[in-house]
């Protein structure tokens, strides 16, 4: 610390050569220190959600800390599958995200092609309104989606659960970006040789946006199978629960008696563990995402 | 590339002369609205109508029964609206005390995960570090996961015999019971300073209903951890917006102010801060525009209790509706939520469509974008 701040300003004359390793190695130091502190701090909560899912109820509570079950205990985990829905929910989250996912990269990619390359009357006015709709947040639609799918008679239905969240501005407009860069010459060939357009756009257009496609899947699937706000508003029945859903049920004291912190923290677990392998395998297009919004010099 | 698509239209509409064959045009036309229409109906349907049901709500009494849009729904105008701002009541002190709580929650979260944010990725842009990979992967993971199962292990975390008071523990502080506290931190800081009870000036007629003292309360111990869990979740992405931008910075303008002698303070204060201006103005914004939206934290670790100090708006407004019933007063709650972000997404677009004259060139909806969303 002290080496770094009270050191004098370099001034036109360099400092010794060798004072001036040495500070580069004391940063170096600093700066893995500062990896290392900030590495467990980010990183040090799942390992004690994966210990603890693993210990005694007493253990879970006297060792909250220690990452190592004392002893080992799957009774959390037997209890997950044997006294909760746990096996509904997981089933109700993958048939909502398979088919959430499918529905956003299918019709996501075709009205951002449309808004992108077809030209149409009021194709100016929906890309306004695309990009309007974005602006909305989420939280204040609870009671409007919860209106509409009541009216419609689709509230507790596995069709209110996943029709609504078939299509999302973003994706659209992640989409039209994409296909405003790739090259038109291509197309215009296929639609020369008398492909309709959506030829062209199925087998010209769309192996040609392989990563933009992978993106759109990978927040799909991130986005569907981690939604909370809109299975809240859609069902009311615990066989539609998704497990976001079924977790929060949990956690609100549908288990009665007792923390049972294994057992919560196993299903959280269990939940988390989908999205961190996609992570893990597709991390570079998730990067790609975050940073898309940076690229605004 | 970009500029193809925008410069074609109205012109060649009807008939193209330099396209044979019959009617490109109006089929394409056709075309154009049959790829969009999923999109159309589903957004439509579902988040355009429903905010116009929800307006129509929001002037009514409707408490659940039967549909909300026949005669027999009592209409009562702005009432909704007036009594969480004009009338003395349960109603409007649950509501302030949701804004007071979410004001300070803003106030502590935006500026803690900015910084934050930054500070990692200035550690993680470091060119003589290794392994920065997998600390950038560490550091953005928990931005990936869902919103209920981190929550689930923050509660385990913030217990009475958790892992933080364990932690505060080894250093000699005895940590409070996190969700039970409704004490707030403003007042237990001058609780330390010997300030126990209100000083009489404070104790009345603070504006909408609430006393001075209740607005000074800052945020209750049981919000602090949850803000903890925010800041710990929302920093990842926000770093890596600012790592993308301090790529950009150009390594010799660093090179060039360290040889004119410029500290590692001076260079980043004058150099680097002005140069990602644009980054921390885009973090800052998506940063209030999301924090007043917390919800799903609020709902598994809280319910708003204890005493309604961790009640936030989007939390009130789904408690008024689906707990109580009373659709109208939830409906406005949101509506009034609504205006209160939508205010922060119009400066950033605006701001951001001012700012640089590169973008202009770059076409507009780049600039426009409202990412992260």
């Amino acid at each position: 610390m002290a080496v770094l701040t009270d050191r004098p300003p370099v001034a036109a004359a360099p400092a010794p050569r060798r004072r001036r390793d040495r500070r580069t190695l004391v940063s170096r130091i600093l700066g893995y220190a500062t990896l290392v502190f900030f590495g467990l701090v980010f990183l040090y909560p799942f390992v004690i959600q994966l210990g603890n899912s693993f210990k005694t109820e007493p253990d879970a509570a006297a060792n909250p800390l220690s990452p190592i079950p004392d002893p080992l205990s799957l009774a959390g985990f037997e209890r997950i599958f044997a006294g909760t829905n746990f096996p509904l929910w997981l089933g109700n989250s993958l048939l909502v995200t398979v088919l959430v996912t499918l529905g956003r990269v299918f019709f996501d990619s075709l009205a951002g092609y449309a808004l992108a390359r077809l030209t149409f009357r009021g194709r100016a006015g929906l890309f306004a309104g695309v990009v309007a709709v974005m602006a909305v947040p989420p939280v204040v639609l609870l009671i409007p989606k919860f209106l509409v799918l009541n009216q419609l008679g689709m509230y507790n239905s596995y069709t209110g659960l996943i029709v609504p969240l078939l299509a999302d501005a973003a994706g659209v407009f992640i989409m039209k970006q994409f296909f405003e860069s790739i090259p038109v010459s291509v197309e215009e060939a296929a639609r020369i040789d008398g492909a309709s357009v959506f030829r062209t756009f199925w087998s010209v257009v769309l192996p040609m946006a392989k990563p933009a496609l992978i993106t759109l899947t990978i927040l799909s699937f991130q986005g569907s199978w981690n939604e909370f706000p809109h299975s809240l508003v859609a069902v009311q029945d615990p066989d539609l629960f998704t497990l976001p859903r079924g977790l929060a049920d949990l956690v609100s004291g549908s288990l009665g008696k007792g923390s049972q912190y294994p057992l919560k923290l196993g299903a959280a677990l269990l939940a988390t563990i989908p999205v961190a392998i996609i992570f893990v395998v597709f991390q570079r297009y998730f990067v790609r995402d975050a940073n898309d919004g940076s690229d605004k010099g | 590339m970009a500029t193809e698509a925008p410069a074609v239209p109205a012109a060649v509409r009807g008939r193209a002369p330099r396209r044979r064959g019959r009617g490109t045009r109006s089929n394409e036309n056709l075309a154009g609205w049959l790829f969009v229409a999923p999109v159309v109906v589903i957004l439509g349907l579902f988040l355009l109508l429903p905010i116009l049901m929800a307006l129509w709500v929001s002037l009514t009494d409707w408490n659940g029964q039967g549909s909300p849009f026949t005669g027999d729904v009592p209409f009562v105008g702005a009432d909704n609206y007036t009594r969480l701002f004009a009338e003395d009541g349960l109603d409007r002190r649950d509501f302030m005390t949701s804004i007071r709580n979410n004001i300070y929650y803003v106030g502590i979260v935006v500026p803690a995960q900015t910084v934050l944010a930054l500070g990692l990725a200035l550690v993680v842009n470091n060119r003589m570090l290794k392994g920065k990979g997998f600390f950038r992967s560490a550091f953005y993971f928990p931005s990936v996961t869902s919103s209920v199962a981190i929550s689930v292990v923050f509660l385990f975390l913030f217990a009475n015999s958790g892992a933080v008071n364990k932690l505060l523990g080894l250093l000699g502080v005895t940590g409070p019971q996190w969700f039970a506290d409704s004490r707030g931190v403003l007042h237990l800081l001058l609780g330390a300073l010997g300030v126990d009870t209100p000083p009489a000036a404070l104790t009345g007629g603070g504006p909408f209903g609430l006393s001075w003292w209740d607005w000074f309360s800052g945020p209750s111990v049981a919000m602090v951890s949850i803000i903890t869990l925010v800041i710990w979740t929302t920093s990842g992405t926000f770093m890596l917006m600012f790592l993308a931008a301090l790529q950009n910075v150009p390594v010799t303008l660093d090179e060039a102010s360290t040889l004119d002698g410029a500290s590692r303070w001076q260079r980043f204060r004058h150099v680097t801060l002005p140069l990602i201006r644009p980054t921390t103005f885009l973090v800052v914004t998506l940063g209030l525009i999301g924090s007043w939206q917390v919800f799903d934290q609020v709902y598994v670790m809280s319910q708003g209790d204890p005493a309604k100090t961790t009640l936030t708006p989007a939390y009130l407004s789904y408690r008024t509706a689906f707990r109580d019933f009373d659709y109208g007063s939830g409906a406005a709650i949101s509506f009034v939520l609504f205006l209160i972000i939508i205010v922060f997404t119009l400066i950033q677009r605006r701001v951001m469509a001012d700012r640089d004259p590169v973008g202009r060139r770059r076409g507009w909806w780049r600039r426009r974008a409202p990412e992260g969303s």
